[in-house]
């Protein structure tokens, strides 16, 4: 049994260590954070996802839709969890195109809690048109999309810099560390006191990046936290049951003169 | 330990161990029956809204909420007072006009035949109500069963008026 | 079989017995005599067939969530994620079900490796075993092209497109395949069609499995026939269901640490990015448990020959009980063959590690070395090893170690009366 387990830890060791392997291949090691919402017990900051979404609308949402999220989102258990009243009004300050009414016209009317997130483009082709050829991704599930999640995004976010001597950019594209391939067509978002944030929390770039992050991280996995709390209930429950069925087993095989 | 002893807790284990193999069962089962509930999208939709200022007495519209059919009707002086002067001993399913239309100049119905889910036709029947063509259901100018196969009065959903011109369903 | 005139002790469990025997079935089930020394590589059918229900429970019912059409398809499995109550529970199980599913039936097919299992008389099996497994293989990669994100998109593109490597109708033979000129909508749904179609079959493999191991009863870690029952089986219940039990609940815990602490670390970045028939991703990687396959592709440079090798590959198993000349089942007493055993496993790893890589440099030439090496071992080193090897002694009983107070089978005496 010893030599069974041993065998099987080498082989899950191994898949794990070609997965990491895939991940770190030819690129330069992210900035490291703590995230709160890792680990066994790891939940979101409800003021970083409140200060995280106000990052997303005054900076990010001209550019970056997150098509997949509705407004009723912004006050579900797990997330930024704004009052209903708060998402409310949130909601109403978008216009979004509805109908046909009875008349057969489309019409606008502000946006209700039931609504997707408003998108600042029409279309793929007019978000290009509008960003110099460049279409600025959805940034519903970006954090699971890129290699590296969080750490990534907050590294891009972060790595701006002049480009060493000698490194060629055309015009509206801009030099990143950690960008794949350095060159990067979003020109820096974030800066010192872009944001002014209600709770006094001073807006610095790392903090503007790592509440934006931990928002887009909430938005890809948005039930996180019951992930969370069910693993953790699962896999205790899981604990217990197979020790009794151990004590089980040993019981009905002590019948028989063998080892087991 | 004594035979006996050894052998209760035999007993002990075996219980236990299908005890909490039943508790995990059911632990698993639920989210596999859950999921086929209504979801989030869907339950965020249990409210509409509906614009009602082009509706002329004697009109009906029909709007979809929650999938279902919803009737409002602006009923004419005639058919308010024919629907507050029937007697309630007439009625199978015995509810006062008053309380079924808030205010008497609006009636808002599941336009839902109480028999088997079919939708009535208006304007028709032989009480100047509806009619379900489906198994002959005759409903009154308050959507009441007055002839017909049909068990309840047409069902009356939660609204409210926000405005003069707005009817909130849901 | 031991219970073929089992007669049911309720009248109305006769009468029925007599129409459907259906209780002699459940009756043959429970008494079925199995060796008593089965160690724990063995709980793996069970586990397997637990994987099996498992992945078909959670897929009918993201089924019902689910739109096979390409403009709704990434959308309806976000919905699935967000919207749906338990939605991202139920589609983690069945995504991570999957690597579970090949981490469970690898070592099912290592293990048979080990000790013989696909020998005489327990060939069908095996070669059912092979079928199922190659079922597998099909379902999963369609299951991966559903989800259309861009490696679903590119996985289905690269993986056609090997069909257009057959000389004069590979390009009819791939539109056939897509529907279309490409991996598009049509393609999409009859994907979707056959995956949900594929686990049925499977599942009606796995039956025929069972009856084909029912017929001669299991081989065991010594690898001699035993007689059936003796003091050498156990009735199957309970002494292997509550073992099969506990060695799932291990599995169950291994499997809970990844749906709920570690969902996305088996899948690939890129598919959470929608299908772009426009832009290819940097890195094309099928999921892990195809990459061994993937390397022997890439390893050979010619288009058509590449496909071939990769197909020889699993055809190479499926005749396998032919390749190995050696009578002697169990690695145990063959001590040059427990060498190669390991080289092989050692051989497969190194290939799903180069199948991860790019195919260049280092990579190309190590992935070429470990796809030679795969195919000497079947087609060279076992049947040459049947002749030249010297086997240890083999034990008469599985009880003569364990009474003899010894557990070391090789003390065992009278291997001239043995027969195979």
């Amino acid at each position: 049994m010893k030599n069974f387990f041993k065998t099987i830890f080498v082989i899950l060791i191994l898949i794990v260590f070609n997965n990491q392997k895939t991940f770190a291949e030819g690129s330069v090691k992210l900035l490291k954070q703590d995230w709160s919402f890792k680990g066994f017990f790891g939940k979101f900051d409800r003021a970083s996802l409140q200060r995280g979404y106000q990052v997303y609308t005054e900076v990010c949402a001209s550019c970056h839709s997150m098509k997949y999220l509705s407004y009723r989102n912004l006050s579900e258990k797990g997330g930024p969890e704004f009052s209903e009243e708060q998402a409310k009004a949130i909601a109403s300050q978008f216009e979004v195109i509805d109908g046909p009414n009875s008349d057969g016209e489309m019409f606008n009317r502000p946006a209700k809690l039931s609504d997707k997130f408003v998108s600042p483009y029409a279309n793929v082709e007019e978000a290009q048109a509008s960003n110099g050829g460049a279409y600025p991704p959805d940034m519903s599930v970006l954090v699971k999309a890129r290699k590296g999640g969080a750490d990534y995004i907050y590294s891009v976010l972060l790595g701006y810099s002049d480009p060493p001597a000698g490194f060629e950019l055309d015009d509206g594209v801009y030099y990143n560390k950690y960008m794949y391939g350095n060159k990067i067509k979003m020109a820096q978002p974030l800066s010192d006191g872009i944001v002014e944030y209600s709770d006094g929390t001073e807006a610095t770039e790392e903090q503007l990046a790592k509440d934006v992050v931990t928002f887009l991280s909430w938005s890809a996995e948005p039930h996180l936290e019951a992930r969370h709390k069910s693993g953790f209930r699962a896999i205790s429950y899981l604990i217990i049951i197979t020790i009794f069925v151990y004590f089980s087993m040993k019981k009905i095989w002590s019948r028989v003169e063998t080892n087991i | 330990m004594s035979e006996e002893k050894k052998s209760k807790r035999r007993e002990f284990i075996f219980t236990a161990s299908y005890a909490l193999g039943a508790v995990g069962v059911g632990a698993t089962v639920w989210p596999l029956i859950d999921q086929m509930n209504p979801d989030a999208s869907v339950k965020a939709l249990a409210s509409t809204e509906v614009d009602i200022s082009s509706v002329e007495p004697g009109q009906s519209i029909t709007v979809l909420w929650r999938g279902k059919p919803v009737f409002i009707k602006r009923r004419t002086t005639e058919e308010i007072s024919e629907a507050r002067k029937v007697d309630l001993k007439e009625l199978k399913h015995p509810e006062k006009d008053e309380d079924r239309a808030k205010n008497p100049e609006w009636l808002v119905m599941l336009g839902i035949c109480t028999h088997l889910g079919c939708v009535p036709l208006g304007d028709k029947g032989e009480y100047d109500g509806w009619f379900c063509p489906c198994h002959g259901s005759h409903y009154d100018t308050s959507g009441r069963i007055r002839k017909g196969p049909a068990p309840t009065n047409l069902e009356i959903p939660k609204y409210e008026f926000v405005n003069n011109n707005t009817i909130k369903i849901g | 079989m031991s219970d073929h005139n089992y007669v049911p002790s309720s009248k109305l469990g006769k009468w029925f017995n007599d129409r459907l025997p259906l209780l002699t079935l459940s009756a043959h089930l429970r008494e079925y005599p199995t060796p008593k020394n089965l160690n724990y590589w063995w709980t793996f059918g069970g586990i397997l067939t637990f994987c099996l229900i498992t992945q078909i429970v959670t897929g009918i019912i993201l089924a019902m969530h689910y739109v096979a059409h390409a403009d709704l398809a990434f959308e309806s499995v976000e919905h699935i994620m967000r919207n749906v109550n338990y939605g991202w529970l139920i589609r983690y199980v069945h995504a991570n079900g999957a690597s579970m599913f090949f981490l469970a039936v690898y070592i099912h097919i290592f293990r048979s490796l080990y000790y013989g299992s696909y020998k005489s008389p327990r060939e069908v099996i095996w070669i059912i075993g092979m079928i199922i497994y190659f079922l597998m293989m099909m379902t999963a990669f369609m299951g991966y092209v559903l989800p259309w994100g861009q490696m679903s998109f590119w996985g289905a593109t690269v993986i056609t497109n090997l069909f257009s490597a057959v000389p004069f109708f590979g390009e009819a033979i791939t539109n056939w395949l897509w529907g279309g000129y490409a991996v598009d909508n049509p393609t999409l749904t009859r994907f979707f069609s056959l995956h949900y179609l594929l686990p049925f079959l499977i599942l009606g493999l796995v039956i025929l499995h069972i009856w084909a191991l029912h017929v001669p009863g299991n081989n065991n870690p010594i690898g001699i026939d035993i007689k059936k029952p003796s003091k050498d089986t156990v009735p199957f219940h309970p002494y292997i269901v509550i073992k099969d039990l506990f060695a799932l609940l291990i599995f169950l815990i291994l499997f809970a640490f990844f749906v709920f602490y570690s969902p996305n670390i088996l899948g690939h970045a890129d598919n959470y990015i929608e299908a772009n028939p426009m832009v290819t991703p940097a890195h094309i990687v099928p999921e892990w448990y195809l990459l061994p396959f993937y390397a022997i592709l890439r390893s050979v440079p010619d288009k058509l020959l590449g496909v071939i090798a990769m197909f020889l590959a699993i055809f190479v198993l499926v005749i396998l009980p032919w390749l190995d000349t050696s009578k002697v089942r169990s690695a145990i007493f063959r001590p040059l063959y427990k060498q190669f055993y390991w080289f092989l496993v050692a051989d497969v790893l190194i290939l799903g590690y180069v199948g991860a890589m790019p195919a260049e440099g280092i990579y190309l030439l190590v992935a070429r070395v470990a796809t030679a090496y795969y195919f000497i071992h079947f087609l060279v080193i076992l049947p040459v090893l049947g002749f030249k090897e010297k086997t240890l002694d083999i034990p008469l009983s599985l009880t003569e170690p364990v009474l003899g107070g010894s557990t070391n089978p090789s003390l065992a005496k009278n291997k001239s009366e043995l027969n195979f």
